[in-house]
């Protein structure tokens, strides 16, 4: 398991650990059944308080990424990887639809949007 | 929840100086941070549950018990870390620590010679040899060398170097793997807590602002900072302080979501950090 905390980001600290462990379950690198470490062993490892990790792991649990066994730890759940794949379409679906109704209150054309996007789409390459 | 510390309007008089009736409780398990300015009132609450000076009135419960009933029972679960050890400064290290192991059941010297080896901390030393750093580290070994329950430090990183800071830092996250641990910790370096504290509690003047989970604090109180005929303090809900200059006005806020709804669309909103939230109120108290 893979996760970098930025102290610059907006993002609170436990949402940033859920993103990161969300996106290595959906992208396989987590695999189903496999054990994540406890609350207080991640608390310590990242040297952050237990309750930032005691509520991204309450996230995950709310959202269905992992299973919590009463005296044995956490687990990655069992996962059906379509629709996990659709839930992540929904999010990015709706995240570029808020983009649309802003651009359209600014009146920015579409063929801009698609420029902005397209830019925006390579910048990481 | 179960609590390790239970403070109840607990009051203690001096000349110029009065903490006020101050309530709180400490969970189980989890790390306190206690800040506030110079003078707030830190240092006399954390005397108070030592009972190292009287309370003028209140109660206090530490592992349930009453903390001067079984006062002794009590402190031989507490570690007490302090940067001016109250040891014979002629006396070597480990000599010291002969000489206060039988108070404690649980102490385990094997650990303990561990431990002085881990932090670096020599042995043969006289106590007054140490600079303030390793008299603080030294009384941190103690301390976890009696496998203390509750760690009470009083400002244990002012004056100490980053290194320093971090392998503390280091030390009381892994404590903090025990769930039966609890740690409460003074300081006005609030950086050092910002990251490891679970809980906050902020006192000023002698009397507590508020005691909150950190995250809370850190996702819900922000600084809204815009020109200052703009903004009035009254409009913004859960305001907790502000600062007027030439400029501008910058406001604290502990309701983000209901203030950003009254906002001017030029002024901006920042996250506070625990050092805007100390300073603000500090100020609020004093302008209002």
């Amino acid at each position: 398991m893979k996760i970098i905390i930025s102290n610059a980001s907006q993002k609170p600290i436990y949402f940033q650990i859920a993103e990161q462990i969300k996106n290595q379950i959906i992208s396989g690198e987590l695999k189903e059944g496999e054990s994540l470490p406890s609350i207080r062993k991640l608390a310590q490892e990242l040297q952050i308080s237990v309750i930032t990790t005691k509520r991204a792991y309450e996230e995950l649990e709310k959202e269905g990424f992992i299973d919590t066994v009463g005296g044995k730890g956490c687990f990655v759940a069992m996962q059906n990887k379509e629709l996990l794949r659709e839930k992540k379409m929904k999010m990015v679906e709706d995240k570029l639809s808020n983009a649309v109704a802003e651009a359209k209150l600014l009146g920015v054309r579409l063929e801009e949007l698609k420029e902005m996007l397209t830019l925006l789409y390579k910048e990481d390459e | 929840m179960e609590y390790t510390v239970e403070i109840e309007n607990l009051r203690k008089e001096f000349k110029g100086f009065t903490l006020k009736d101050v309530s709180l409780r400490i969970p189980k398990g989890y790390i306190m941070g206690l800040i506030g300015p110079n003078g707030a009132g830190k240092t006399t609450i954390i005397k108070l549950i030592m009972n190292l000076i009287r309370k003028n009135s209140g109660r206090i419960l530490v592992f349930g018990k009453d903390h001067i009933r079984y006062e002794a029972e009590i402190k031989s679960r507490i570690g007490f870390v302090y940067d001016v050890p109250p040891f014979y400064e002629d006396l070597k290290l480990k000599s010291t620590a002969s000489a206060i192991a039988p108070f404690y059941p649980e102490w385990n010297q094997q650990l303990f010679l561990k431990l002085m080896d881990e932090f670096e901390l020599p042995l043969d030393k006289k106590l007054k040899k140490l600079s303030h750093g390793m008299k603080m580290k030294f009384s941190l070994c103690l301390a976890l060398s009696h496998h203390a329950d509750l760690i009470l430090m009083d400002e244990p990183t002012s004056g100490l170097d980053p290194v320093f800071r971090q392998e503390l830092l280091e030390r009381l996250s892994h404590i903090m793997l025990d769930e039966e641990k609890t740690v409460l910790f003074s300081t006005h370096i609030t950086s050092d807590l910002e990251r490891i504290a679970d809980y906050i509690t902020l006192i000023n003047n002698g009397k507590i602002l508020f005691s909150k989970a950190l995250n809370d604090v850190l996702e819900n109180w922000v600084v809204i900072k815009a020109e200052k005929d703009l903004l009035e303090k009254k409009d913004i809900p859960g305001i907790m302080g502000y600062q007027k200059t030439e400029y501008g006005i910058e406001i604290l806020t502990s309701d983000v979501k209901k203030a950003r709804t009254l906002l001017p669309s030029d002024s901006i909103t920042e996250k506070a950090s625990l050092e805007d939230i100390m300073y603000f109120t500090n100020k609020g108290d004093n302008n209002a």
